[in-house]
């Protein structure tokens, strides 16, 4: 038990979801004689999982699967309707970063405002004030009101003042989204740090990358229930083909598990580190391994997409020379694009070998962030040159 | 929750909340002094030229003044209080800690404003030639009653307010009802003398009315006056009564919170 930090023991949370509302005196009084009548809604259903300590947990599920409502349990903001979590250590009191800013209030005010909110008192803020301004790289505009602040400033700040909690335990709902590459890279060395220290971190998102670059386990929920437990890998490949699959609303015959071509896909940058933030002509490395099911030899192909879904690449193994394929394998493809900011997915198919016909398609199998500071439009990166004619 | 540190999360939600209040205004803090000043203004006007009830009162003005700050906080403090759970929804949805904390953050805030009115209410006591004296002390007790009184009834708004939002409109109404029924803006004098001692059993009526006594000295019929022991002990224990309950009322509804808000 010494090892464990939350154990969470078939845990319920109920909602109680009226078929009419009353929130008013008048509403009450007036159906005060009437039945009312309640459709109960299991939030979250009986789940138990237990976090050692030291570990790095990711809680996965698509919207209205519960994670935030276990999350909230574990925070103590929710109770649980039936079922126990056990505790071991300090908690970080919150689940979301910037919790209480105010934006009619300076960055000053609101570091002491969102320190006290997390838990720490005004002498250990004021020690850490010139740090926390620091890491955020808000040193100019300190008196400035946060509503003058761009949305990636904001969060910046609360991320800065987020790492300063001195809890055991952290939990983290959907942070990682923001900031460019070089504050990405700045909070990937936080968590690194997080790590050597021996906490214990709880993360719940959709971003996959993340779970893979940071988690150590993690769970995926499904209608409040627990459907998955593994590694980050297993589970963000169990998480991608669940929506996949809810996308493609069951047109296509479901892939078994087994039946899957690609497996432990990893997004990594130029010095091999799983990375999901790229500057715009930085090296991005796709290493997957491959386990055809075919009888004839077959090629790869590689889409790139923008997050809208339109086209910006594509290419086969045909073309660079290499393969066919047949059986299993690993395989890494470097790649340099030449990108404006942006969310891009890439997508791997399976082709016969005359390169024809698609035979299996895996849409948006990883993802990744593209960040610069240029304010150029578009999809690419074009070098120009302007000058005025005589 | 060893390193949690509640006071300091007290103080900053409570200098919070006052800072917001005057934000973007010109003159300020300013406000929470003219603010009083003006409505005193107001009715001063009103009641000395148009209806003349304040005529043959000694020190009107002051003791005019006296009724209208303390009556305000209660108000205020009550109004403010009431909704303050609510307003932080979105910090009681994503962070846990006693939601005490915000009651109590709210109530300073009103606190801060009632402190700096009543050094308006001392400037013009000095200005009016109005000396020093010991019976000032009791002064403070009754300012302790009010503020116990105000957080009693906090309490339990606020949790009401949570979970029906009709309260706002019952208390503004129940606000205006004793406002008139309270001896404000009129000497208790000119109420039948059979009511009189009545009107000092209500906890706001005894508080204004020994303030008033206890500041200018004569003139003013306190709850001493007319009321006799053990009836003389009796707005005393509303406060106190009223108190424990909110705050038992208002814990047992505050696991509920962040899903009613």
């Amino acid at each position: 038990m010494a090892d464990v930090a939350i154990k969470v023991s078939s845990v319920t949370k109920s909602f109680k979801l009226p078929h009419e509302r009353y929130d008013s005196l008048k509403g009450n009084a007036i159906h005060l004689f009437t039945q009312k009548s309640y459709s109960r809604f299991d939030a979250v259903n009986e789940v138990s999982f237990d976090i050692k300590k030291g570990e790095f947990f990711g809680i996965v599920g698509r919207n209205g699967s519960g994670k935030s409502t276990m999350l909230k349990m574990l925070a103590k903001i929710y109770m649980p309707t039936s079922g126990a979590i056990t505790i071991n250590g300090s908690l970080s009191p919150f689940i979301e970063l910037g919790v209480g800013f105010n934006p009619e209030l300076s960055a000053r005010d609101n570091v002491f405002l969102n320190g006290a909110i997390l838990g720490l008192s005004r002498k250990s803020i004021e020690e850490k004030f010139d740090d926390i301004i620091g890491f955020a790289e808000l040193e100019n505009f300190v008196d400035q009101k946060l509503k003058n602040f761009s949305s990636g400033m904001q969060v910046r700040l609360a991320f800065s003042i987020a790492i300063q909690a001195q809890s055991d335990i952290l939990l983290i709902d959907e942070v990682l989204a923001v900031g460019d590459a070089n504050f990405q890279q700045k909070c990937f060395d936080v968590f690194v740090d997080l790590k050597k220290q021996g906490k214990t971190l709880v993360l719940v998102t959709h971003d996959m990358n993340a779970i893979k670059q940071f988690c150590d386990r993690a769970i995926m929920l499904e209608d409040g229930r627990v459907v998955a437990e593994g590694s980050p890998t297993d589970i963000s490949e169990k998480y991608l083909l669940a929506n996949y699959e809810a996308g493609e609303a069951g047109g296509r015959k479901k892939k078994s598990n087994q039946d899957r071509v690609f497996d432990n896909v990893i997004l990594k940058n130029h010095t091999d580190k799983p990375a999901t933030y790229f500057k715009p002509q930085e090296e991005l490395r796709l290493s997957f391994a491959y386990k055809s099911r075919w009888k004839q030899p077959v090629h790869f192909g590689l889409q790139l997409f923008s997050s809208n879904d339109t086209l910006c690449f594509g290419s086969n193994s045909e073309i660079n020379g290499i393969g066919p394929f047949l059986g299993s394998g690993a395989m890494t493809i470097a790649l340099k694009p030449n990108l404006q900011s942006g969310n891009y997915f890439l997508s791997l198919a399976v082709v016969d070998e005359s390169t024809t016909r698609i035979l299996e398609f895996y849409p948006r199998i990883t993802s990744f962030r593209v960040s610069q500071d240029g304010r150029n439009d578009g999809i690419t990166v074009v070098g120009q040159h302007w000058k005025v004619d005589a | 929750m060893g390193r949690y540190n509640y006071l300091s999360l007290l103080r900053e939600l409570a200098v919070t909340d006052f800072k917001l209040k005057y934000q973007g205004s010109v003159a300020g803090y300013l406000w929470s002094l003219m603010k009083p000043l003006a409505i005193f203004g107001v009715l001063y006007l009103v009641f000395t030229v148009f209806v003349r009830i304040g005529s043959n009162i000694p020190h009107y003005p002051i003791y005019l003044l006296i009724g209208i700050v303390l009556w305000t906080y209660l108000a205020d403090s009550t109004t403010s209080a009431l909704r303050s759970v609510v307003d932080k929804g979105d910090l009681i949805r994503k962070v846990y800690f006693p939601r005490v904390i915000i009651l109590l953050a709210s109530s300073i805030s009103a606190l801060i404003t009632l402190m700096l009115n009543l050094m308006v209410i001392f400037v013009f006591l000095f200005a009016l030639g109005i000396g020093v004296r010991l019976d000032w002390l009791w002064f403070f007790v009754l300012i302790l009653e009010l503020y116990l009184l105000s957080l009693g009834l906090s309490f339990f708004l606020a949790a009401l307010y949570a979970k029906y939002r009709d309260f706002g409109h019952i208390w503004e109404v129940f606000l205006q009802l004793f406002f008139y029924a309270t001896p404000i803006i009129y000497p208790l004098t000119i109420v039948p003398h059979r009511f009189q001692s009545l009107v000092l059993l209500s906890p706001a009526s005894q508080i204004i009315q020994d303030s008033r006594k206890v500041l200018l000295g004569t003139g003013v019929l306190s709850s001493a006056d007319l009321l006799h022991a053990p009836l003389f002990l009796f707005p005393y224990l509303i406060p106190l009564l009223i108190l424990p309950l909110g705050y038992w009322y208002f814990e047992k509804s505050a696991s509920r919170f962040a899903e009613e808000v």
